[in-house]
């Protein structure tokens, strides 16, 4: 009897590849699916859980099921794929210094004057003159 | 930074700026606001003095060894008093808008 292809197993780990490339450019665009990203988990349960279903059939009734040994790899390097994944949410993305030396409520903001993309010369005395308020958004930039 | 020009109005229905501030230069700040359509300004800060001052270096956190800012966002009032701060410890958790404008509120 000819073997059937294992779609399970190729549908699962398409499942963890868009998981793990969606995160950047869709899931961290929205707060609610940036800091837990819960929406990139479940994907990855999604794919896991296919990608067992056919390694299993395909151990179970290896007569009927290809996928023995292209299943075991997609598998392990999807649980690779997810390991990276969960080291940079819980790890890489924490390396940074602490606070501690940081301004704090109810201090003076330190004036400053910085060049704006035209290269104009930005007074933040000039903006507090202009505006009730001022919420200055450091940022690691791109470099 | 897209949430807060998604939320531009609403600073500005209450005379606040919305600034952000990083070492790159102009013109790279120049490119990303293209690219993204941030309308509001972006300073540049290549010596992270300022960011020094503030407290919020990441010494060497850059590409080869460069200092850069690690990401914070403070509420500064007309007196220039700090008056709300926000400190994450992941790159990823910033601050949201809308604690930002209910910090605002409650000047």
């Amino acid at each position: 009897m000819k073997r059937r292809r294992n779609i399970l197993i190729w549908a699962g780990f398409a499942v963890v590849l868009i998981a793990l490339v969606s995160y950047i450019p869709v899931f961290a665009l929205f707060p609610a699916t940036r800091d837990v990203p819960w929406a990139t988990y479940l994907l990855f349960l999604i794919g896991s859980a296919l990608i067992a279903a056919g390694v299993r059939r395909a151990f179970r009734d290896p007569e009927r099921n290809r996928g023995k040994i292209s299943g075991s790899i997609l598998a392990a390097l999807s649980a690779l794929l997810i390991a990276l994944f969960v080291a940079s949410v819980t790890y890489y993305s924490k390396q940074i210094p602490s606070a501690e030396a940081a301004l704090g409520v109810s201090q003076k903001a330190p004036p400053f004057v910085l060049a704006d993309i035209a290269g104009n010369e930005i007074s933040s005395s000039d903006l507090l003159r202009n505006h009730r308020g001022l919420v200055l958004v450091f940022y690691r930039g791109y470099w | 930074m897209r949430s807060f020009e998604q939320h531009l109005n609403e600073f500005h229905q209450r005379d606040v700026e919305v600034v952000a501030i990083s070492v790159d230069s102009p013109a790279e700040s120049q490119k990303l606001c293209q690219s993204r359509g941030y309308k509001f300004p972006f300073l540049s800060d290549p010596k992270a003095e300022t960011i020094r001052q503030y407290g919020v270096l990441h010494a060497k956190g850059g590409e080869g060894g460069k200092d850069i800012a690690r990401p914070a966002e403070f509420l500064v009032d007309a007196a220039g008093t700090i008056r709300w701060v926000n400190l994450t410890d992941d790159i990823r958790v910033r601050a949201r808008p809308e604690s930002v404008l209910a910090a605002i509120d409650r000047l």
